[in-house]
């Protein structure tokens, strides 16, 4: 692979995002330009409205820009596809499969050409030992915990061994002590895919500790980048080490700085 | 927020058949754990007065889930047991109607000849004309109402023609029917077929046009194939709607065969009544009346049963 398509794995060029409502035209983003390179770790944070999910939604290919291009591996996104998988906010598993099947409906589509099924299931059953779920995979979501299916949704979007994966706040509806648990887990498998991630998320934390880089939007209408911060902490990274850490402790500020002295408050605005 | 635009008049029939049930019985435990705390309370002061207390408590459970019915059925009774004396026996009272009913139900399938049968082959050829058309119904129902709801173009087309079809009653095209089939028995089936596809179109519509978009975002992103996406995704978030439909359709169903029977003829229960209405034996009207409603009480029992079924958590949004 040379080296421009990996410094510039996925590409976002001036694309803006205007919604039609009842109330006429509504401009959500505007003039967003991103290079994401290969194997990185991006946050996109901001206040809630500001647009963060709807520029994911653009990455994976689930909306299509007003104006403006999106490439991926240097070929424009036309639609949704397995190799940019996606975690969604409210896990999304569907309710009448279990855990297993939820996971196989993935593996499936994209494994099922090339490999048999025993191969497949195989899959499957590493995705779900991955997160921990071995013993919760023949049960139905209804019958686990909000983290244990946020885990599978991990697992299911991880089993398409995707280019890209895309979180929309996968850990948001957790409680706290979940939510360590599972960024934890999150930053191991990264480390251990190498995968390419885009996470949309308002917790400050979360993000100096998971990414390499932190995209911090300004409020919305028509939110566009407002900074870049790098955070230069090497990995593996230890939540309670980072806790005293000066660069760690540097860019939280820096963070928070832009989201609360700079962008203050949406309600404010509105 | 988003619930809020979806809402019609078809909302008051959207939601999944099982759930008055469950709430029902949901109480019902909650009030037997209450009254079973309470209990606990006591006994923990008194030590042995204890399972003494707890069979008290299960017997008032019991009490409050029988005596409430039985009062119910009792005014019932009463009321009918004082318009008959009132009206000096031309309706007949609870005792005759009862004594007249066994003799009916000791010898139900008999049969003499095409216009005496027993009430059992009645109630047979009536459910017998539901069954086929209901599920002819079904049949062309059931798949055009997922058309329907997948393609905006299909909806337009045909929500005016259900509109303007949806109101008008089934036994109004009895005689299309009787001028078609050139028969009794199947006009009455074309106008059970006429009364059950609506409900089903609609809500199998409805229910297709709301499955969650979360849903179909996951079908998105695993671009799956239209065939896979009816199969594990519409289908099975689908079926409470459809199941709704369906119960709707048998209910409305065995209410109109009733009245179609009474204009064809033939065997059947609303054939039944007004024979013996014409052989003015109001005994048997009654008794023709509770069939009817414990039939229906049955089928739409059943009917809530397989909802619940097949009712799934849904995602939170």
């Amino acid at each position: 692979m040379n080296a421009s398509l990996t410094s510039k794995f996925i590409e976002v060029q001036g694309v803006d995002q205007t919604f039609k409502t009842a109330k006429g035209l509504f401009p959500a983003l505007r003039g967003i330009d991103l290079t994401i390179a290969k194997g990185e770790f991006v946050a996109l944070i901001g206040h809630s409205g500001c647009g963060k999910s709807t520029l994911l939604n653009l990455i994976a290919g689930l909306t299509t820009p007003t104006s403006g291009a999106l490439l991926c591996a240097n070929k424009e996104t036309k639609g949704p596809g397995p190799e940019r998988a996606v975690v969604f906010q409210n896990h999304s598993l569907l309710p009448w499969l279990t855990c297993f099947d939820n996971v196989y409906l993935a593996v499936e589509r994209v494994f099922s050409r090339t490999e048999s099924k025993a191969q497949l299931r195989q899959r499957t059953d590493a995705a779900l030992a991955l997160v921990g779920l071995t013993h919760a995979a023949q049960k139905r979501p209804g019958e686990i915990s909000g983290g244990m299916k946020q885990r599978v949704g991990i697992a299911r979007a991880l089993s398409m061994e995707p280019q890209v994966l895309l979180m929309d706040e996968p850990f948001g509806a957790l409680d706290a002590l979940t939510r360590a648990k599972l960024q934890d887990e999150l930053l191991e498998i990264v480390a251990r895919t190498q995968s390419t991630v885009v996470m949309v998320t308002h917790d400050v934390d979360e993000a100096v500790l998971l990414s390499d880089k932190i995209v911090m939007m300004t409020n919305g209408p028509a939110a566009t980048i407002g900074e870049v911060l790098r955070v230069d902490i090497p990995r593996p990274r230890s939540r309670v080490a980072l806790a005293e850490d000066a660069v760690y402790l540097q860019c939280r500020k820096a963070v928070i700085d832009f989201l609360y002295t700079r962008q203050g408050h949406v309600e404010k605005v509105a | 927020m988003v619930s809020a635009v979806f809402h019609s008049p078809l909302d008051s029939s959207s939601p999944p058949a099982g759930h008055a049930a469950p709430s029902n019985a949901t109480k019902t435990v909650a009030d037997g754990a209450a009254s079973a705390g309470a209990t606990g309370q006591n006994g923990s002061k008194t030590g042995a007065a204890a399972p003494r207390r707890d069979w008290a408590a299960l017997s008032r459970s019991f009490w409050m889930a029988v005596l409430p019915p039985a009062c119910g059925l009792g005014l019932l009774i009463g009321l009918w047991a004082v318009v008959s004396a009132t009206t000096g026996q031309s309706i007949p009272g609870p005792a005759d109607t009862w004594q007249q009913a066994v003799s009916i139900f000791s010898d139900p399938f008999y049969r003499n000849g095409p216009n005496d049968q027993g009430v059992g082959w009645n109630v047979l050829a009536s459910l017998e004309r539901v069954a086929i058309g209901f599920g002819l119904a079904a049949v062309v129902g059931i798949p055009a109402g997922f058309v329907i709801g997948r393609f905006t173009f299909l909806s337009r087309m045909f929500n005016p023609l259900i509109s303007l079809l949806r109101p008008v009653s089934p036994l109004a095209w009895l005689p299309i029917g009787l001028l078609v089939f050139k028969g009794a028995n199947p006009a009455a089936i074309w106008t059970i077929f006429i009364c059950s596809i609506w409900p089903m179109i609609i809500n199998t519509a409805v229910g297709v046009q709301r499955v969650p978009q979360d849903y179909m975002n996951v079908a998105r992103v695993l671009n799956l194939s239209e065939w896979k996406i009816a199969t594990t995704i519409l289908f099975p978030s689908v079926l409470p709607y459809m199941l709704t439909g369906v119960r709707l359709a048998v209910g409305t169903a065995w209410l109109v065969i009733v009245a179609a029977e009474m204009l064809t003829g033939g065997v059947g229960i609303g054939f039944w009544v007004w024979d013996e209405w014409n052989n003015l034996n109001v005994k048997n009207i009654l008794i023709a009346i509770f069939v009817i409603g414990i039939v229906g009480l049955l089928l739409e029992y059943a009917l809530v049963k397989l909802a619940t079924a097949f009712t799934f958590e849904e995602v939170k949004s």
